[in-house]
């Protein structure tokens, strides 16, 4: 209890101190923190001016939003360069990632993380709308239960179970990897809140046949019953069969 | 002669052999002991059904070994129907195989026609009932039973109307017309070119009017995909590139081999993938088939801008969405 009190109290001051505004002195502290950070974890890679390489994308423009998606969800830095980057646990903490997405956003401007205000999903948003906006523009990638799916290649669309708000916004507005950006005008910020409030209502909700199986529908039940249900039937008959001693 | 070989004589059936609960009296009580205990077994399980409904809350959850958090009530009303239904007939069949005869007895067949007597018997009851029933006499009845019987037959072969009618042109044409502005689905608002980034998509739907029904059957024939590319991305003969609009590319969103909803769209190969039969289509080359079962690209709505600068369609689909049908002509 006293434990639960002092996680609760600890994030909402630690929610506070980010909802405040930052002087312009403690700006260009983060962002020069950013820019070492940068030279040494990622320039490698992207470059020392952003610009890119053979092997990565230039971060010009791609802001504040693309950063920290990338990098809190531990993406980046990439473990291996296999067909798809696959979230792990960050390298980077809170702070470091903020630093990052400081500089990078101030060299060019790009998507910015998303406040508060359009993250609330416990007080805003409708579960039903964003049920039939995940359906139409999220469930033939990501699964009619959010369960992710199969692409070509190899390559998958992630489960979006267990993903931080924040994290499932800045994916719907920078379009990371093989998904497409969903702009705001088509999609507007209470929409996207709407989805996030779907799809934290479809996590928390109780299996009540037990087993959820997956959630992925009849290819692990049909599997089920065709192995488990009719060998158990199998079973059954050949104990009928069986002569009597 | 030593290589001839001998005839295999007919075996006969094997000797009947009894079952210990038939000859020891000690095993045929410990037979029905245990029927008595798979029936006991099954009373057990009404008793936890009852119990369940009655005394388990019904938004209890408890944790169950593989099935994770389970609810409870639901789980113990489950469990106790199974437990009384199985047992109940494992016990029966417990019982007769252990306990009832097990006598092989032959029964020999008889002869199917009935006794000549039976048969005069029959006939003469059916012909004093007709007399008695005046059908001869009473020829009013006779007719209109007549008419309504038929009638009765004919009333099948009327519902194989329901077969039809044939579809006309509804599998050719959709609500798509020159002029027709784009709108989100859902949501219904119009959508400006300079409402979609580069490496964005929107579904769309056709604009109707205010307050009109929209019907799924049309949602399934008009449902379109808006990508926008970088335009030097594409790869396009002049008309189709003339059909786009600043990079902006429209595809019909029904797979033209078994009609899924084709949506999967990767941002970085510039693939559509359908997500029934992995067709895959290179949006770059106008959906060209890439992959997969399907037979032909997905149809491309001509779009551009209107006065007010939202997106609009500038002729009806060049060809009919979704999958092959018999009068098709390509």
């Amino acid at each position: 209890m006293l434990a639960l009190l002092s996680i609760g109290t600890t994030f909402s001051i630690a929610g506070a101190a980010t909802k405040a505004p930052i002087t312009a002195a403690e700006r260009s502290a983060l962002i020069k923190e950013g820019e070492r950070i940068f030279l040494k974890g990622c320039s490698s890679c992207h470059g020392i001016n952003l610009e890119g390489s053979a092997i990565a994308p230039a971060l010009l423009g791609v802001g504040a939003a693309s950063v920290d998606f990338q990098v809190a969800t531990g993406r980046m830095p990439v473990a291996d360069m296999s067909v798809q980057i696959a979230r792990k646990e960050p390298v980077y903490n809170e702070k470091q990632v903020e630093a990052l997405a400081a500089y990078v956003s101030s060299l060019a401007l790009g998507p910015e993380v998303p406040g508060e205000e359009h993250l609330n999903y416990e007080r805003d948003g409708s579960t039903a709308e964003g049920g039939e906006l995940f359906r139409t523009n999220c469930a033939m990638c990501h699964n009619f239960a959010g369960q992710g799916g199969a692409l070509t290649q190899g390559k998958y669309a992630p489960t979006v179970m267990g993903v931080q708000p924040r994290h499932i916004y800045e994916a719907m507005v920078t379009g990371p990897q093989s998904m497409p950006v969903f702009s705001d005008k088509t999609i507007t910020p209470e929409e996207k809140l709407s989805i996030i409030k779907w799809i934290k209502a479809a996590e928390a909700e109780p299996q009540l046949g037990g087993a959820s199986l997956g959630r992925v529908g009849p290819v692990t039940e049909g599997l089920l019953v065709w192995t488990l249900g009719l060998g158990l039937l199998v079973g059954v008959a050949v104990w009928l069969a069986m002569k009597a001693r | 002669m030593s290589n001839e070989i001998e005839a295999i004589k007919d075996p006969g059936l094997p000797a009947h052999v009894h079952r210990r609960a038939d000859t020891d009296p000690k095993a045929a009580a410990k037979a029905e002991r245990q029927v008595a205990i798979l029936f006991l077994l099954s009373a057990l399980g009404t008793l936890t059904l009852i119990g369940a409904y009655f005394f388990i809350p019904q938004d209890s959850f408890i944790f169950f070994p593989v099935l994770g958090d389970t609810n409870a009530h639901q789980l113990f009303l489950g469990l106790g129907m199974a437990a009384s239904l199985f047992f109940i007939g494992m016990g029966a069949i417990h019982w007769a195989k252990t306990l009832m005869p097990d006598e092989e007895v032959i029964i020999q067949r008889h002869e199917f026609r009935s006794e000549d007597e039976d048969r005069a018997d029959l006939i003469a009851t059916a012909k004093a009932g007709a007399a008695a029933a005046g059908l001869g006499r009473r020829s009013l009845i006779k007719r209109s039973l007549g008419l309504s019987l038929g009638l009765v037959g004919l009333s099948p072969l009327i519902l194989l109307r329901d077969l039809g009618p044939l579809p006309g042109d509804e599998l050719t044409k959709t609500s798509w017309k020159a002029g027709t502005r784009l709108v989100t689905d859902p949501g219904d608002r119009p959508i400006r070119a300079d409402d979609l980034e580069v490496g964005a998509v929107a579904q769309t739907l056709p604009q109707i009017g205010e307050g009109v029904h929209r019907k799924l059957s049309d949602i399934g024939k008009d449902a379109v995909l808006l990508i926008r590319l970088r335009p030097e991305e594409f790869n396009l003969d002049a008309e189709r590139l003339s059909w786009t609009h600043e990079g902006i590319i429209a595809f019909s969103k029904i797979c033209s081999h078994m009609g899924c909803a084709v949506a999967l769209y990767e941002q970085q190969t510039k693939h559509l993938l359908c997500p029934c039969h992995q067709s895959t289509f290179d949006v770059t080359r106008a959906a060209k088939v890439i992959f997969g079962p399907s037979a032909r690209p997905l149809p491309q709505l001509a779009i551009t801008v209107d006065s007010e600068g939202y997106l609009i369609a500038k002729q009806p689909f060049s060809e009919p969405v979704g999958p092959s049908f018999w009068e098709r002509s390509s």
